[in-house]
């Protein structure tokens, strides 16, 4: 992946988005960013950041293809970031500036950018994903379809219908579920009856928990389980726990003070920046001369 | 050779010709081959191609969509109309939106197959012809089979849209038979223009505009036309020109304004139930080309406003019948 912010005169620094350190703190120095251009009146719309949740999507980035298809959601920035290293378009699409990766069209929660996708409805992907996965297991055996969903999402039918195809057909899927406990304002205990491992063994689905949120030892742990998936072994559902820093979008948590506090406890962020404060620093300048770069670009164009 | 068995040939021609097309719907296989028998044969043939699915409508079209933007195409098989609203979402939020929302034309190759309408005393959820509900979604097409239409055309016309579309088949027509060679009767003959077929006395062998009124009706319609134009010709004397546009929407109003030449009365009329119809949509086109030529304002002619109920009684009093027809027509020729 290469990335371009010359118009501004800044150095490419390509080497922060290649090391699993500098990626992780360029997404969470993006997302901040983001809020901070909300804040400032600078962005239109609305937006869900992955604040502490960087670190699945940089686990797996290393672990799928240009072949694979991969499938995002609402909180997507973290997972295109991973995949794609591509934080100018990305803000340019936010923004609807020159460079957006959609035209300014799809913004925060619409992308595509080869076989990257996300859509906006929650569980909508994952019949389309099985479809891919359908044509990837006769036209292209080796390659997966790998999905990011949110425990929110096991709420809705489309789900079902998708895992049952899958299981049947013993399709190339990953469903990665970030179940970070709350889906915008509702507590998972409050919307979600048994748990997601029973629910893929009534499918016949492999699945997977784990709650690391060490970079190394999540991709450690996910790289048997698409290798499985690739050889044919048929759907996996791997499940991390995380813990959703931030709000679902902007300024609409309600959780708690001390619930926020806890979540915190988790984050990657302290220990790393703590153990890497020049690193930190860079990513930070990083995102910063992105944004002044991208920010003056003219608005994208576009034609119904 | 019956219409069915026109769209099973298409079928079977449009499988053959294209290894990467998919044909997925509920009990489509052999030797069932589909609740109206349409894809018969397909899955002996062409056992890699087609699936049966589990109930599953939603997720049915979503891996259709999943199929085409993975650069194969697909064609999916609804068992009754009805249940395509379980597939809105997928249909309206995905497909559709995916042809321009990512910015760039993303093509989406892929066919809802929708067996419609009432008249078999099925009732209210498994009875409707729902196309109003589709009409005017960005990047979605709407087409109607009929038994001029050559179908096989009509399949690679779709498909090669890049855009999904939704085929409405009318189960009645399922058994009648198609019509050839530009003859419907010693009455009446038909032609094609584009995507419309145009049915009356001259077609084909004059100046079919010289008609006294004309009836614009999908292709599930055409016999209850045909039997209202025959009565209101020989009992009455009034010339009707019958346009069947196999593309419902978008709808070209300019292709309809130049087939109807002079005419200064129309009607338009579906199979929906009455309020937010397809033809509040032609006729507004219509207005908008040919106000000034119009004797009256277009008459709509659509089912009642209610569901469609089983005993056959009550069924044929809601829906729209060839007397209703050859009434609306005569009042608005006769203003």
């Amino acid at each position: 992946m290469t990335l371009s912010v010359s118009a501004s005169g800044h150095a490419v620094r390509e080497d922060l988005l290649t090391d699993d350190a500098g990626l992780l703190l360029v997404i969470r120095h993006f997302e901040s960013k983001l809020l901070d251009l909300f804040d400032r009146g600078l962005l239109n719309g609305t937006t869900h950041t992955c604040l502490g949740q960087e670190h699945v999507p940089v686990a797996l980035a290393p672990l799928l293809t240009e072949a694979d298809f991969v499938f995002s959601n609402h909180r997507g920035h973290g997972h295109y970031l991973a995949l794609r290293r591509d934080p100018a378009g990305l803000l340019a699409e936010i923004t609807g500036r020159e460079g957006a990766v959609c035209g300014g069209v799809g913004g925060s929660q619409h992308l595509l950018n080869g076989r990257y996708l996300s859509t906006g409805v929650q569980g909508q992907s994952l019949p389309v994903a099985v479809g891919t996965a359908l044509h990837l297991a006769r036209s292209e055996p080796g390659a997966v379809a790998v999905a990011f969903v949110g425990d929110g999402t096991w709420g809705e039918g489309s789900v079902y219908e998708a895992l049952n195809m899958a299981c049947l057909w013993r399709l190339p899927l990953l469903v990665v579920t970030e179940n970070n406990g709350i889906a915008q304002s509702t507590p998972t205990s409050m919307e979600l009856a048994g748990t997601i491992a029973g629910r893929a063994a009534a499918f016949g689905a492999a699945h997977h928990l784990t709650g690391t949120a060490d970079v190394a030892g999540l991709r450690a742990e996910a790289a048997p389980l698409l290798a499985a998936v690739r050889a044919g072994a048929g759907p996996h559902v791997l499940e991390v726990d995380v813990h959703r820093l931030g709000p679902h979008s902007k300024g609409d948590d309600t959780r708690p003070a001390e619930e926020l506090r806890r979540a915190a406890e988790h984050d990657w962020y302290a220990p790393l920046a703590a153990a890497r404060p020049d690193l930190d620093e860079r990513a930070r300048r990083f995102v910063d001369d992105i944004a002044e770069e991208v920010l003056s670009r003219p608005l994208s164009g576009w034609r119904p | 050779m019956r219409v069915a068995e026109s769209v099973n040939a298409a079928l079977h021609d449009a499988l053959g010709d294209d290894p990467a097309l998919y044909l997925l719907g509920e009990d489509v296989l052999d030797p069932y081959g589909g609740a109206f028998k349409v894809t018969r044969g397909l899955s002996t043939r062409f056992p890699g191609q087609v699936l049966t699915t589990p109930l599953s409508e939603s997720g049915i079209v979503g891996v259709a969509a999943g199929l085409a933007l993975a650069g194969d195409r697909a064609i999916v098989e609804i068992m009754f109309s009805d249940f395509v609203t379980l597939a809105f979402d997928q249909i309206v939020n995905f497909a559709a939106k995916s042809v321009s929302m990512y910015g760039r034309p993303v093509p989406m190759p892929m066919v809802v197959r929708c067996p419609t309408g009432g008249g078999r005393g099925y009732g209210p959820t498994h009875s409707q012809s729902l196309q109003k509900h589709l009409v005017g979604v960005p990047g979605l097409a709407l087409y109607e089979m009929s038994p001029f239409d050559d179908h096989r055309d009509l399949f690679a016309t779709m498909l090669g849209r890049e855009e999904p579309c939704v085929l409405f088949e009318d189960k009645i027509l399922y058994t009648r038979q198609m019509f050839t060679g530009g003859t419907i009767d010693g009455l009446f003959r038909y032609d094609r223009v584009g995507e419309i077929t145009r049915v009356g006395v001259g077609v084909g062998v004059g100046d079919p505009t010289g008609c006294d009124v004309a009836l614009i009706a999908p292709g599930g319609m055409v016999h209850r036309a045909l039997a209202a134009m025959r009565s209101l010709l020989l009992e009455q004397e009034i010339s009707c020109l019958l346009l069947v546009p196999r593309r419902l929407y978008p709808f070209d109003g300019d292709a309809v304004r130049d087939l109807l030449g002079g005419v200064r009365a129309v009607v338009v009329a579906e199979d929906g139930s009455g309020g937010g119809t397809w033809g509040a949509e032609v006729a507004h086109q219509l207005h908008q080309r040919m106000w000034g030529q119009l004797r009256r304002p277009v008459t709509l002619v659509h089912a009642a406003d209610s569901v469609v109920p089983s005993a056959a009684h009550l069924e044929h009093a809601v829906l729209v019948q060839d007397t209703d027809l050859r009434q609306a027509l005569e009042e608005t020729f006769l203003g």
